[in-house]
């Protein structure tokens, strides 16, 4: 029949690259793979302990709880401070509108680069200038600058995003609620904090889902590219341990077990953001 | 010959009858106009002629062949739909000539047809627009052209004048049934709009929960309502109603609120003691001496519209319980000058008086 | 305009200066980037390098793309054209045919189909690499274009969305085309298709930008550098061990990495803002 026809080329690729490989990681999460991948022994829930009682492994979540908060506030705060001074404009606007959007387009990896660049130890301007200065920046050695650089580079792609985002729910704030409280005597930042910032709370939710998702995932190429989960794995995030652990340490049943949390926790987001989307639409 | 011939039609929805069994023969070049209130299935029958809806048992034929199994192409119908249903992305001219491309007709077929359609119907100026520059009057034109060159057997309209205004509307009906006409081509046309049914049709089929009460002319409809609900569906303002029980020896009215009507000469012994309502239409009573009335309206609001006074109130006189009955209404002349809070005594015309069964609600005799 | 009400002459300025400082912490490290890349390499290993752009734009970008470092970038230009071209035509061929019958036909397990499909809104890839790798190996996609696009298609997001917007073409507009004499094929390809130009054309953008920017997944497929993607790539073309990296190259290509994608932002931004916000909602 027709209509099953349709459906057949999404049905096949979903069904061979998306539901067969996450049944695998389900599946593989619960044996553990000899190191010459002849054998695997069923563990049942044996990965899951270990994994819940393994110190990297907290290290790991805590360093992505850590390392997504800072990402999420940074980006947010500063888009938020652009797309309140942008919406302040009556006209130029979308001139700053356009200049601000396109970092969009720039991959998270290449961002890394952007950043690595500037702070490089040997090379780098920014590290130059800091040594001038006195400070000795050296991101391979320090966990701290290290998380720090990454952090930079993961919220700097970020602006655009959250600003276009905010910028349009700020312009969708009726300019008669605004006035009827500057009447009442209230000056920009009493209006900002008691009318504004509230009326744009569902904007403000929906961006702090999306922004944790993109922080536990698409980051893996800016981590990647500056300090490969280093040092001593002070950067490594949840999804970069699925792939340290799997491809370059070939723990095949502790990543697929990774892969699993990683898959109930991104289940709990969406179905929040979900949720609170479906909500948004009667709001 | 495009004939349409339906024998005991029915649909249900799941569990729910909609068309609870339709017989009707439609004879070549009439234009029959299904009217009802909402819900009653009006626009269920027509999409299941159209071919949009299945049929749950019975018989449809157009030309004397059973559709029943058969898509709408198939069977040779056009159809004008309420919200016109241009397609967006389409000039006029291409939303008029599309059926005619997918049924192969060779291009210069297609635009003489076209041109011939939008003549008539004032339209060839727009033939390069696009639907989104047209106003509601011009989509519906557009709506009927493209309906127009298939020369089908038969047009189907499903409350085509509904989202126009009223001004709009009275003069695209009377441009429908001129277009009909003189295309001489089968027509079943719905709408709810009780005055659109009576200007444009030959016959009309009167429907009410699923089933057709009437079908008959209009002034048959009008002058001789099968049912109650007919006969307050049909005329505005709507008939008056007024329970009453025929006496024993069938030569008097009594009115449920106590006066009589009309004692000389009625031969209805056969209904002796029957359980009625009379109908009688506010067109249908005159103001009149109080020696002469034969019901006495205590008014309550009068409008005056020019051409006619309505005068709406209650008949005077009470039933044993304390009952009157309000929502009377008389259509008066428009010169009649009337002051509230008045006793008017009404005189009914000449067999004016409706009788219906109050139970079973049909018609038992006009006098 | 939530702030607009007092037009005070230095809260204006203010607000501008704000947003210059905006644009420039934005654009400073590509700005950077860019001189970097039309500077000598020496320049760049004797900190601080210069801040004003150098003159050697054609050469280095001349050797970027032609010999490149590990492969010619001109070659990983092609592999990620290739790949964003196909995994945002991919995506927006199947998803618009399935959602074309989930919303328009009546079959067995209808609702089972649309539910699987919402399930994988769930899912980024990165979810699901290791067993994804399997899969893909087993069937010899590794080094392979089928291999890049693949897996990035499987999520149904695109489906969804499509399905969304049919639901808001009227049922009119079938059964006038169904009344015309158009079967389903016909009135997917007359009708439909035409009204999806807009959301077809913003989907574009959006999975455009997405395909190229992949990183996880072209890493892992890709052994051989003549398949690398740009934006994997550019990591790679850094020396192991000790070595200074050959800076300018790397710069060059990282310009080059970002060159289509800013485009398709820039000259596409209506498109682009209408498919980010349909794609979120």
């Amino acid at each position: 029949m027709l209509p099953l026809l349709l459906l057949t080329p999404q049905v096949l690729v979903t069904a061979l690259f998306f539901f067969w490989p996450a049944w695998q990681a389900v599946y593989q999460s619960l044996f553990i793979q000899d190191p010459f991948g002849l054998k695997s022994q069923f563990v049942g829930l044996g990965n899951f302990e270990f994994l819940l009682g393994d110190p990297y492994y907290r290290a790991s979540f805590r360093t992505t709880a850590i390392f997504s908060s800072f990402v999420t506030v940074a980006s947010m705060g500063f888009a938020l401070w652009l797309a309140v001074m942008a919406d302040r404009l009556i006209k130029g606007s979308g001139a700053y509108r356009t200049l601000l959007i396109w970092p969009y387009a720039v991959a998270p990896a290449v961002a890394g680069v952007l950043w690595l660049f500037m702070f490089n130890t040997r090379v780098g301007v920014i590290s130059w200038y800091l040594e001038q200065a006195g400070y000795d920046w050296n991101h391979v050695l320090n966990p701290n600058e290290a998380m720090g650089l990454v952090v930079i580079a993961s919220s700097w792609g970020r602006i655009s995003y959250n600003f276009l985002f905010f910028l349009a729910g700020l312009q969708a704030i009726p300019n008669s609620v605004i006035e009827a409280a500057a009447i009442d005597g209230a000056h920009f930042w009493k209006r900002f904090w008691t009318i504004v910032f509230p009326l744009l709370s569902p904007t403000t939710f929906f961006l702090l889902v999306v922004n944790v998702v993109y922080a536990f995932f698409e980051t893996f190429g800016v981590i990647h590219t500056i300090t490969t989960g280093g040092p001593q794995q002070a950067t490594t995030i949840l999804v970069y341990k699925v792939y340290s652990d799997g491809f370059v340490g070939q723990d095949l049943g502790s990543s697929a077990a990774q892969s699993v949390i990683l898959l109930v926790v991104v289940g709990i987001l969406t179905i929040i953001q979900f949720r609170y989307i479906e909500r948004r639409v009667h709001y | 010959m495009s004939t349409i011939s339906l024998k005991s039609v029915r649909k249900s929805f799941g569990e729910t009858e909609v068309i609870r069994g339709i017989d009707v023969e439609i004879a070549d070049g009439e234009l029959i106009v299904i009217v009802g209130p909402s819900g009653c299935g009006k626009s269920t029958l027509l999409r299941m002629v159209a071919g949009l809806e299945t049929v749950s048992s019975g018989d449809i034929a157009i030309d004397g062949n059973r559709v029943n199994d058969m898509e709408p192409m198939e069977r040779n119908i056009a159809m004008v739909f309420q919200n016109y249903a241009l397609y967006p992305h389409m000039s006029v001219f291409n939303n008029m000539a599309y059926g005619l491309k997918i049924a192969g007709m060779p291009k210069a077929e297609i635009a003489e047809r076209v041109q011939t359609a939008a003549k008539m119907l004032q339209i060839e100026e727009y033939l390069t627009r696009m639907p989104r520059q047209l106003s509601g009057g011009q989509r519906q034109r557009v709506a009927m052209g493209r309906a127009i060159v298939r020369e089908p057997s038969v047009f189907l309209f499903d409350e085509p004048l509904s989202n126009l205004d009223a001004k709009l509307r009275v003069q695209m009906r009377l441009e429908v049934k001129q277009l009909q006409r003189s295309l001489g081509t089968t027509s079943l046309y719905v709408t709810h709009d009780q005055v659109e049914a009576m200007t444009l049709a030959d016959r009309l089929i009167v429907m009410n929960a699923g089933v057709a009460e009437q079908i008959d002319t209009p002034m048959h409809v009008y002058e001789h309502p099968a049912s109650i609900f007919v006969a307050g569906f049909i005329g505005s303002p709507s008939m008056n109603f007024l329970p009453a029980k025929i006496s024993t020896d069938g030569s008097t009215l009594s009115l449920d609120s106590g006066a009589n009507l009309r004692a000389e000469g009625l031969a209805l012994a056969t209904h002796s003691g029957r359980e009625i309502m009379i109908g009688i239409r506010p067109e249908h009573l005159e103001a009149t001496s109080p020696d002469r009335a034969d019901l006495t309206l205590q008014i309550a609001a009068v409008e005056t519209l020019g051409a006619d006074t309505l005068v709406h109130g209650s008949i005077a006189g009470t039933a044993p319980d304390g009952a009157q009955i309000t929502g009377f209404a008389a259509r008066l002349a428009g010169n009649a000058r009337i002051i509230e809070d008045e006793a008017l005594p009404l005189r009914v015309a000449d067999g004016a008086l409706h009788l219906f069964d109050r139970q079973s609600e049909k018609r038992i005799a006009e006098i | 305009m939530s702030g607009m009400v007092e037009k005070r002459g230095s809260g204006y300025w203010l607000t501008h200066a704000g947003l210059i400082l905006g644009v420039l912490v934005v654009f400073f490290p590509i700005y950077l980037a860019f001189v970097a890349s039309t500077v000598t390499q020496p320049e760049i290993v004797r900190p601080p390098m210069p801040l004003i752009p150098g003159r050697h734009f054609f050469e280095n970008y001349r050797e970027a793309l032609v010999s490149g470092i590990n492969a010619p970038v001109a070659r990983m230009l092609f592999n990620s054209t290739v790949m964003a071209l196909g995994i945002a035509l991919g995506k927006i061929i199947i998803s618009i045919l399935s959602a074309f019958a989930i919303v328009y036909f009546r079959f067995p397990f209808r609702q089972t189909f649309f539910w699987l499909i919402f399930l994988t809104l769930m899912l980024p890839v990165e979810v699901r690499i290791v067993p994804t790798y399997q899969v893909a190996a087993n069937f010899g996609l590794l080094n392979s274009y089928p291999g890049l696009i693949l897996p990035l298609i499987a999520s149904a997001t695109a489906t969804f969305l499509f399905r969304q917007f049919f639901l808001t073409v009227p049922d009119e507009l079938a059964e006038a085309a169904r009344v015309d004499g158009a079967g389903p094929m016909r009135f997917f390809i007359d009708i439909l298709l035409p009204m999806s130009r807009t959301n077809i054309a913003a989907l574009f953008v959006i999975l455009f930008i997405y395909g190229w920017n992949q990183y996880l997944w072209p890493l892992l497929i890709t052994t051989d550098p003549q398949m690398n993607t740009i934006v994997m790539g550019i990591k790679q073309m850094f020396p192991s061990g000790d070595d200074i990296a050959n800076w300018p190259v790397i710069m060059a290509t990282a310009m080059l990495a970002m060159l289509p994608p800013v485009a398709v932002v820039i000259f596409m931004q209506k498109l682009f803002i209408k498919g980010l916000i349909e794609t979120e909602k």
